[in-house]
């Protein structure tokens, strides 16, 4: 019951206080550059877990946010959706390491923003049925989230973050790109 | 520093988007936003693009691309416009049914009459079948039950079929 066991997890976890990063924009070039395998257990995993969900905490609207986006070229990521409408499953906070898409199915088109493309917004079609293979910062455990909707895209752009890809590299067409008006 | 804005008009054809940027970046001008697309088999693209050539410069430099008289080239300075933050929402408005002439007006008479800005408008004719994307912006305080009754009512008038929808993005 791997769901169970990201559910269950929490910041606290780490046992480190985390700090609240800048977070960069398009165009640095850190967001287009393929993040590094991390070593879940090492100290420097752990404060960077730490340091995305006290980043994402503070940023409104924010439900996850990877590292590329504090400026750290490296697959580890934090979601929280736990809060959002759209949701259905959801697992609270939860940071993964190394994380991989195991199984993707029923792609639907929906529009998304990016905190680090913050003028932009796009539609972009994701799998709503997800499976997510990673790591959990600290113990290292390898996990297997099984989700769906609102929680399964969030996951699919985190971990396109981490492959150095954002939601412009997806747009459905050369008409799926919007000035954004009004912000958060 | 000026901006530039640029239309192209015209046959269709391999190319012409390379040759027209080519000449520009020959003047040194950097292309900001831009838009191209094909209406009724018409080559049709608007660019604003930032530089220090001036209009005749740019008409000059442009003017090859008109010589066989398939494309009309225009040239003209604007000013800088600050795109407004609003506090308004953003929207889909589409529209589809049989082809008659008024469907567009009457039903973006409705959003107008709402204070309700057009951002991004495509229609196509296919066949019979008349189609109307359009984002907009609507203010804050904007009744929408009302206005998508309104829209609903000129768009049965007309035997077409309107949707208004919100456009918002999710922030991941």
């Amino acid at each position: 019951m791997t769901d169970d066991r990201v559910t269950a997890w929490s910041e606290d976890e780490l046992a480190v206080a985390g700090r609240v990063l800048a977070v960069v924009r398009a165009p640095d070039p850190v967001l287009a550059t393929a993040g590094a395998d991390v070593d879940p257990t090492s100290p420097e995993t752990v404060q960077l877990a730490a340091d995305l969900v006290a980043t994402m905490r503070v940023s409104p609207g924010c439900v996850g946010l990877a590292a590329p986006q504090v400026g750290v070229g490296a697959r580890v990521f934090c979601v929280d959706v736990s809060q959002h409408p759209k949701a259905r499953t959801h697992h609270g906070t939860f940071v993964l390491c190394n994380a991989e898409v195991v199984e993707s199915s029923r792609n639907e088109k929906a529009r998304e923003g990016c905190m680090s493309v913050p003028d932009l917004t796009g539609d972009v079609k994701r799998a709503s049925r997800l499976v997510v293979r990673g790591q959990l910062p600290g113990t290292g455990e390898t996990v297997t989230v099984t989700t769906d909707a609102f929680e399964a895209r969030a996951l699919q752009h985190e971990i396109d973050h981490c492959s150095g890809l954002l939601f412009l590299d997806r747009v459905a067409g050369a008409h799926a790109v919007y000035a954004r008006t009004t912000y958060l | 520093m000026t901006l530039h804005a640029i239309t192209v008009l015209g046959h269709d054809r391999p190319g012409i988007i390379a040759d027209a940027t080519a000449r520009l970046a020959g003047l040194g001008l950097n292309l900001e936003d831009s838009s191209m697309t094909l209406l009724r088999g018409h080559f049709a693209m608007t660019l604003v693009c930032s530089g220090t050539a001036d209009d005749a410069a740019i008409a000059t430099a442009l003017a090859p691309l008109g010589e066989d008289g398939t494309l009309t080239v225009s040239v003209r300075e604007v000013p800088t416009e600050q795109p407004a933050t609003s506090d308004g929402s953003p929207w889909v408005l589409t529209v589809h049914g049989g082809d008659r002439t008024g469907i567009v007006s009457s039903v973006v008479g409705q959003v107008a009459g709402a204070g309700g800005n057009i951002t991004d408008l495509t229609t196509r004719l296919a066949g019979d079948l008349y189609l109307l994307l359009a984002e907009l912006d609507l203010p804050g305080g904007t009744d929408v039950e009302a206005l998508q009754a309104s829209i609903s009512q000129v768009a049965a008038d007309l035997g077409v079929v309107a949707t208004l929808r919100p456009a918002e993005a999710d922030d991941l």
